[in-house]
Order: C-alpha cells, then sequence, then structure tokens
C-alpha cells in the first residue's frame, strides 16, 4: 500500500551522522532547537495545565491571580459541582455527556459503513460522472452550514425530528458523507486493481467482492472514519446550538458547558475548568490511544491523498 | 453468446456501482444543494420577522440591506482582521514548527503528539479557559495572560485582549493560532518529508550550504503545501463561530460573520437576513474552494 501523509509524517528521517561527533556549530543548532521545542512545548501544554490545577483547587478558591499556581491542597469538591450540581448550582454536565455518547457512538457507525460502500464504489466501480459526482461531494464539505441551516431547522422542526437526540445524528450522518466517503476512497485507491479484476474473473459479484476482499482489508478505514466522526461530532457547536439549542433537556457536552460557562449568575472558574476538562476528556483520550488515527482523518480533509 | 454474457455483467455492475450510491447522491443533492436553494429563495423574500404574513418576493433588497446596515459591515471588517492574523500567525508559527523537527531529532514523537492535540478539544472548551486567562485587568489588578507577562517581564505586553475596541479581533485570532498551528506543522511535515533526500545530497555535493539548500531547494518544493494550508486556514477562518462564542460570546466588538447570522436568526427572527447573511459567506468560501477543488479534480484525473 501507497504511503499516505501520516507514514511521510512519522517516517524516522535516516539520521546518517548520528554516529559521529557533532561539530560546534551542530552542537549549537541542536540545543537550540531543543530549547525552541520546549519552549513551544509548554505553551502548547498551558491551557490544559491550567484546566487541570483549577479543577483540583475546589468551587471557590480559584482565582485569576493564581490560574497557574498548583493548588495548595487537594479538592475534588469541583468534579463533583460540575458533574452532577447543587443547588446553588443547578447546572451540570453528567446528563449531557451520556446523551452525547449515545448519539456520537451511532452517528459514527453509521457514517463508516456509508462512508465504506460509497468510497468502494467512487474508488473501483467507477461510472461515467462519477469523478464529478464526486467533486459535487467534496463541496458539501468545505460549505459553511449556515448557508442550509434556517431550511434544516424548518424540515426539523415540521416532522418533530428537534424532539429527539435523533436530530443530531441525522445531521452528522448526512453532513459526514463528503469526509468518510473521500477517506474511505482514497484508502481503497490504494489496494492494487487487480486483487479487484481477479474476483471479476472469477465471477465474483460487485457485492462479493466487497465482502470477501476489500471489507476485510478496511479494518484501518474504519477506525480512522470512527474516530473522525467521534471527535467532530463530540465537538460540534454548530448543529447542536441551532437543531437543539432552545432544549436544555436535549443539551449535548458543548451546548451543556457553553450553558455553564456562558451563564450570567455567579461565576465559579473551578467549576467552569472542571466542565471543560470532563467535556474535552472523551477525545483527548481517543487522540492519545489512537493519534495516529486522528491525524489521518485530519488530514485527509486536505483532499491530499 | 460468452460475449453477450460478459457485456451484460460488465454493464449491470457498472449500474451497480451507481445504484449502491445512488441513497447518498441524492441524500447530498437534497440536504446540501436543495437547502442552499432553499435558502437561497428565502434570502429574497420579506420573512424579516417570527410573526406571519404572506410571503412576498422582494429580490435582492436583503442583500442590499446587508451593505448598508453597519452591524453586518462591522462582523465582516472583524473577520477581516482575524483572518488575516489567524492565517499569517497559524502559517509562521507551523512553518517555525515543521522547520525544528523536519530533520527528525530524539524525542520527536513526544513533541508532535503534544503539538497536535489541541485540534482533538472542541473549541468550546478551550475557549472557556482563555476567556479566563485573557482577562483584561492589568498591573496590580492583573491575572492571568497579563499577570504571567509582568512575572516574565513582558509587562509591557499586557493587554485588553478581546474586549479592547480595536484590538479585539487580534487577540481572538491568538486561541486560533494555538489551536491549529499543529494543522499547519503537520502539513508542512508531510511536504518537507515528501522530498526526495536525494535531492538535498545532489545539492551538498554540488556544496550548497545548509541555508542555500532550504531557500533553492527545499522551500520551492513546498509550494503545492502552502496553497493547500492557506486553502484550509481560509475556509476554517470565514466560518470561525465556536470559538468565538466559546470565548466571548454574541459581544458586538468580536462579532463575526457567522456568528452575526445566528443572532439575526434566532434573537431577531429575520430568517430573511440570516439567510442572506449565510449566502454572502457561502459564496465568500465558494471563491476560495472551488478553484481548489477544480484544480484537485485534474490531478485525480491524472492519476
Amino acid at each position: 500500500m501507497s504511503k499516505d501523509l501520516v507514514d511521510l509524517i512519522t517516517a524516522k528521517p535516516d539520521v546518517r551522522n548520528k554516529k559521529r561527533k557533532l561539530n560546534g556549530k551542530e552542537r549549537f543548532w541542536l540545543i537550540f532547537r531543543y530549547i525552541s521545542l520546549t519552549f513551544i512545548w509548554f505553551l502548547v501544554v498551558m491551557p490544559i495545565y491550567v484546566m487541570v490545577i483549577n479543577s483540583l483547587k475546589g468551587v471557590k478558591n480559584v482565582y485569576l491571580t493564581n490560574a497557574f499556581k498548583l493548588p495548595e491542597k487537594l479538592d475534588f469538591s469541583a468534579w463533583s459541582v460540575a458533574w452532577s450540581g447543587t443547588d446553588y448550582f443547578p447546572q451540570s454536565i453528567s446528563d449531557s455527556m451520556t446523551r452525547t455518547l449515545f448519539f456520537v457512538i451511532q452517528a459514527s457507525i453509521i457514517s463508516a459503513i456509508i462512508g465504506s460502500i460509497n468510497g468502494y464504489v467512487f474508488a473501483k466501480w467507477k461510472f461515467r460522472g462519477s469523478n464529478l459526482v464526486f467533486t459535487l461531494f467534496l463541496f458539501g464539505m468545505f460549505i459553511p452550514y449556515q448557508a442550509i441551516m434556517i431550511p434544516l431547522v424548518r424540515i426539523a422542526t415540521t416532522l418533530e425530528l428537534n424532539k429527539s437526540i435523533y436530530v443530531l445524528v441525522l445531521a452528522h450522518v448526512i453532513y459526514g458523507i463528503p469526509i468518510c466517503t473521500l477517506i474511505f476512497r482514497n484508502y481503497y485507491e490504494a489496494i492494487p486493481n487487480e486483487l479487484i479484476e481477479a474476483a471479476r474473473v472469477d465471477k465474483a459479484s460487485m457485492v462479493r467482492t466487497y465482502r470477501s476482499i476489500i471489507l476485510p482489508l478496511s479494518v484501518p478505514a474504519f477506525v480512522v472514519v470512527l474516530i473522525w466522526q467521534f471527535t467532530s461530532a463530540w465537538n460540534d457547536f454548530l448543529f447542536a446550538i441551532f437543531l437543539t439549542g432552545g432544549s436544555p433537556k436535549l443539551a449535548v457536552a458543548t451546548t451543556a458547558l457553553n450553558f455553564i460557562t456562558g451563564s450570567s449568575n455567579q461565576v465559579y472558574y473551578g467549576v467552569n475548568m472542571t466542565a471543560s476538562l470532563i467535556v474535552s476528556l472523551p477525545t483527548l483520550i481517543v487522540y492519545i490511544f489512537l493519534g495516529r488515527y486522528f491525524l489521518r482523518g485530519l488530514l485527509s480533509g486536505s483532499l491530499k491523498g | 453468446m460468452s460475449k453477450i454474457v460478459k457485456n451484460k455483467r460488465s454493464l449491470s455492475s457498472r449500474l451497480g456501482g451507481l445504484l449502491f450510491v445512488l441513497p447518498s447522491i441524492i441524500v447530498v443533492l437534497i440536504f446540501v444543494y436543495g437547502l442552499i436553494l432553499w435558502s437561497v429563495n428565502v434570502s429574497l423574500t420579506n420573512q424579516n420577522s417570527g410573526t406571519k404574513k404572506a410571503i412576498e418576493y422582494v429580490g435582492l433588497k436583503n442583500y442590499t440591506d446587508l451593505m448598508v446596515d453597519e452591524r453586518f459591515t462591522h462582523s465582516l471588517s472583524n473577520l477581516i482582521k482575524f483572518t488575516v492574523v489567524f492565517i499569517l500567525g497559524a502559517l509562521i508559527t507551523g512553518f517555525i514548527m515543521s522547520l525544528l523537527l523536519e530533520k527528525g531529532i530524539k524525542g520527536e514523537g513526544f513533541f508532535r503528539s503534544f503539538y497536535l492535540y489541541p485540534m482533538a478539544i472542541s473549541f468550546i472548551a478551550m475557549g472557556t479557559v482563555f476567556n479566563w486567562l485573557l482577562n483584561s485587568a492589568r498591573d496590580e489588578d492583573a491575572g492571568g495572560l497579563n499577570l504571567a507577562l509582568q512575572k516574565i517581564g513582558l509587562g509591557f505586553l499586557q493587554n485588553d485582549w478581546y474586549v479592547s475596541e480595536r484590538g479585539a479581533m487580534y487577540a481572538m485570532a491568538l486561541p486560533a493560532i494555538w489551536q491549529m498551528s499543529g494543522y499547519v506543522l503537520a502539513l508542512f511535515l508531510a511536504g518537507f518529508r515528501g522530498i526526495p533526500d536525494d535531492m538535498r545530497e545532489a545539492a551538498r555535493v554540488d556544496g550548497a550550504s545548509e541555508s542555500q539548500i532550504y531557500r533553492h531547494v527545499l522551500f520551492p518544493q513546498l509550494t503545492p503545501t502552502l496553497l493547500t494550508i492557506l486553502i484550509i486556514l481560509g475556509h476554517i477562518s470565514m466560518k470561525a463561530f465556536d470559538l468565538i462564542i466559546g470565548i466571548n460570546g454574541k459581544s458586538y466588538v468580536t462579532q463575526v460573520v457567522a456568528v452575526y447570522m445566528w443572532e439575526a436568526t434566532f434573537d431577531k427572527r429575520d430568517y430573511a437576513k440570516g439567510t442572506s447573511i449565510a449566502i454572502v459567506l457561502l459564496i465568500m468560501i465558494a471563491v476560495v474552494v472551488v478553484p481548489y477543488l477544480r484544480y484537485n479534480n485534474k490531478q485525480q484525473a491524472y492519476r
């Protein structure tokens, strides 16, 4: 299979001079690079660091003046308040977290199945005009969703779809078709045509070829698409706020967080930081364990195979 | 006989391919292209409030109204400021990061993984942190980033951030740069590593210095990558919505086109205005993206 962008990125460039002793100039540049990389590392980690340490200071002892200081003693009370709420802080995110997980998983699985079938056809069973159709698909990936949002909300309201969380499953499946098709198509393009031809000689049907040759090879692409859809649906705010925005009963992770942090009541920054952290955890965990696949999905959006 | 069977087969399989993607084609036709046309249709009517009245077509009135709507031109100029600073900032930061990593260095995987994690986190969650850290209080009252700047001796950089009249959009670009530099890094790194080693070697043999190799051999090879990055960042920037909402809500100072569309639609129930703003945004993005898609399509054809 040909190299894709992620293979390029993670390829270890052969460090030919490894054994050779570095001269002064080279040593200077090496040290300079490490210092710069470490400096950038601190900048990149800073917001997560701030979230974590301020979630451990309790509800009321969180001030901006010591935002970067470690807590004097560990206090986990902000976690329970953010998770399940209290009388002075009724909003919480536990319900919306489970609701988000529920809809995001379904949306990702359906998207992956559709993407796989489409990708197979666009890569291996091209029909007249299939390249044009595919390009028209891709345009759907770049549009600002505001351009379809008002009619979409009208359809959802008329069909009373906006009373259930399935409206978001639908939205993410529909508007996920372009990117999921693209990821699978690029993946299948790399499968040698000879394999398909051989199956054709054996009089295997299109469906049969898919089931017995393509599908068993598709696991990595499925992982990429599942992770991509999981992350983007989890982090989505636009569809959620337009399609379920009015109803706290349908709040998902991002909209619930926005209700909490955007509320004009007394602001508890400890709770805000904890809630942001909790909301970020699922996608962070996926990234930590399957970052390579996440990166594949991310880069496929650039259309470069 | 067998020839006929074969023809039948290939015909049916070709149709079969189309048949399997037909549902998706119909869905995309309806929900992408159909709904865009529907939006255009709404934008040509008088549906300017939630109250029911007879729908009349008013031509391009909603669009011409936008051009003289101070709030819209404000959001548009905000968007342009934001886009320029964000693209330049992310481009430069990401490029520097890729230069630092490009040759390979011990611990590269560690740095790279951390540099890329911001893209796994929602703008809303990150916005909460930046909303807090970019507090405008200064000097004795300072906290967050302003205090940190004082501590490291850069007190003169203290800022009003997103509440300042003139600099709010530039401050807004900071978190966006923070979040997207990793993407630029990844694309540039792939670009660098897609250049065959022989090219470097050949230049080295010819006696070129390291900086000459970068300038005359490597950088020209990165032009397609640069183009891709500009398109990707450009369309992301023009769509900026959750990042802005997450940090500063719907506040006037930091309102951009997508946020203004939301306000017009939800708060004012002015659907005609909402759709016309959205269509203007769509056209702006299409101008950037459509040539790229056509270019990409041509490249595919040569494969």
